[in-house]
């Protein structure tokens, strides 16, 4: 843990209630410059939500989040904007726009925010696409190449403006073991090399202890557990070892009750007969 | 209601305010936008307005031929193209075709991530998406208004000449006796309106959808019903302002 450098993150006491459900539960964190912090936890345990009070799209019910040691909870979507230009963000499915070319969507970011030519705008997208790994792809339309190739691409799309700070939804999941190993020595590249800051949610285990300075652990709408890798791997917490070991029998429930699904969901649940016959294994 | 409001306001932000602040939007996706909602509507629009001008001919040589004024079937195609059929029809045609397709894209897009994507790279998705098409159907609604006036104006021609005793001039010359530029304004004053509210709606239900597949196909829906209601209103409306208050 780099506890000298600069906050990048200060996350403090941050809650988020949908109904009367808090899916985040006063969590508190910082992630300093050049760290790379993997978020995990099962699915529906507020992984996903929390990333998105960090990059601005949800507004939380209590707490604050800073960025670059300014408040965005309480910023005007101008203002947002502005802190929005220091980092990327590589969503779960890849997000790239659909009616672009794969070397568009790259360029779409330096289109938009900066004056360089289409010349260097070309050149940037192609040394970008090749740090990904995909040379030649240009001209392809999102349709046209598979999931891991696009989650690649929203990648790339990502680094486009040479970001301080990288948030990553699932980054590894889908790819190959080699690709994701080529996305994982490119976040090792860039944090050591040029110092960016990276915030990893993944399920991907392997690909999660070889990127992360630091890991925290989510449950029950709040921090399980965290530390440096070797802490969370030695961590006492059988939930902890349940979750890196990928144990179906362990203190993590397996289902949701529906009460619980309702608030994930934030739908409206249909009553079904199944509901009465809960399925939580909990140890104490 | 207040998403809509927003909508609207954030939209004249974009276009009359931020251009002076050096945000000025781009041209090349206008273009393309009018393509997409325009030209390719055209064949549609060409095709209903002669079968309207064809029918409204047919209709006035029936009733007229009894009273031995056929000589006004010109007048009757022109001024009913020109301040009615014309502007609701075509309105009626790119709603189902544009309109639809509009919310359907923007509906999808929400759903895939790719508006919230837009949102994180600091571009803003009204900006980005909704101007452009704003633009193209503020510019194309009237211009295929004009186009299918005329399609139609020959429709009630092909009836005149080709089935009553009427020559080309002589059906030229009448119906632009019968017409003055106010009718033809009043449309065009008309489409513009009918344009704004047509793709404001769209957008407004696309980039508002929730709910995977199932939310988008009821929002096209919406979006649909709610702006062909919007704009039968309107036309009476702006009908009772022009033509009738005088």
């Amino acid at each position: 843990m780099n506890a000298n450098g600069e906050t990048i993150i200060e996350v403090t006491d941050l809650v988020r209630k949908f109904g009367d459900r808090a899916v985040i539960d006063d969590i508190s964190f910082n992630v300093h410059r050049g760290e790379t912090l993997v978020i995990m936890g099962g699915s529906g345990c507020g992984k996903s939500t929390l990333l998105r009070h960090m990059i601005g799209s949800m507004k939380p019910t209590s707490g604050s989040v800073k960025l670059f040691d300014e408040e965005i909870t309480t910023m005007k979507e101008r203002e947002l904007e502005r802190v929005r230009l220091r980092f990327g963000m590589l969503f779960q499915s890849g997000a790239l726009l659909a009616s672009l070319t794969v070397g568009e969507n790259v360029s779409l970011p330096l289109l938009q925010h900066t004056n360089k030519s289409v010349d260097e705008i070309e050149e940037i997208v192609k040394q970008k696409l090749q740090m990904v790994g995909l040379t030649g792809f240009e001209d392809l339309k999102p349709d046209e190449i598979s999931g891991g190739m696009k989650k690649r691409v929203g990648l790339a799309r990502a680094l486009a403006l040479d970001p301080e700070l990288l948030f990553s939804d699932e980054p590894t999941s889908g790819l190959d073991p080699i690709m994701t190993a080529v996305v994982d020595e490119l976040t090792l590249k860039l944090t050591h090399g040029s110092h960016m800051t990276a915030v990893v949610v993944s399920h991907d285990m392997t690909s999660a202890f070889r990127i992360a300075t630091r890991m925290i652990m989510l449950g029950h709408g709040g921090i399980v557990a965290q530390g440096t890798p070797d802490e969370i791997r030695n961590s006492p917490n059988p939930e902890v070892q349940q979750f890196i070991h990928g144990q179906a029998d362990g203190p993590i429930p397996l289902n949701l009750s529906q009460e619980e699904h309702k608030d994930h969901q934030h739908v409206r649940p249909r009553p079904f007969l199944g509901a009465r016959f809960r399925f939580h294994h909990k140890h104490s | 209601m207040k998403n809509y409001i927003q909508l609207n306001l954030s939209l004249l932000y974009w276009i009359l305010i931020a251009p002076f602040t050096g945000q000025f939007f781009k041209i090349a996706p206008i273009f393309r936008q009018m393509v997409f909602i325009g030209v390719r509507a055209a064949p549609m629009v060409a095709l209903t307005a002669f079968s309207v001008g064809v029918t409204l001919a047919m209709q006035a040589a029936h009733s007229l031929e009894s009273l031995g004024a056929e000589m006004y079937i010109p007048d009757l195609v022109m001024l009913t193209l020109l301040r009615e059929m014309g502007p609701v029809l075509i309105a009626v045609i790119v709603i189902g075709r544009s309109g639809s397709a509009v919310a359907a894209e923007l509906g999808t897009m929400k759903v895939s991530e790719e508006i919230e994507a837009l949102e994180v790279m600091a571009i803003n998705p009204v900006q980005y998406l909704v101007v452009p098409r704003f633009l193209a159907m503020l510019v194309m609604l009237p211009a295929l208004t004009i186009f299918g006036n005329y399609i139609g104006i020959m429709g009630g021609w092909a009836v005149c000449r080709f089935t009553l005793d009427f020559n080309t001039a002589g059906y030229v010359l009448r119906a632009l006796e019968s017409a003055d530029t106010w009718d033809l304004y009043s449309g065009m004053i008309k489409s513009v309106v009918f344009a704004w509210i047509v793709i404001t709606i769209a957008c407004n239900a696309g980039l508002n959808v929730e709910g995977g597949a199932e939310g988008v196909g009821q929002a096209t829906t919406a979006s649909v019903v709610q702006a062909l209601l919007a704009m039968l209103v309107m036309n009476a409306i702006l009908t009772g302002i022009f033509f009738f208050s005088a």
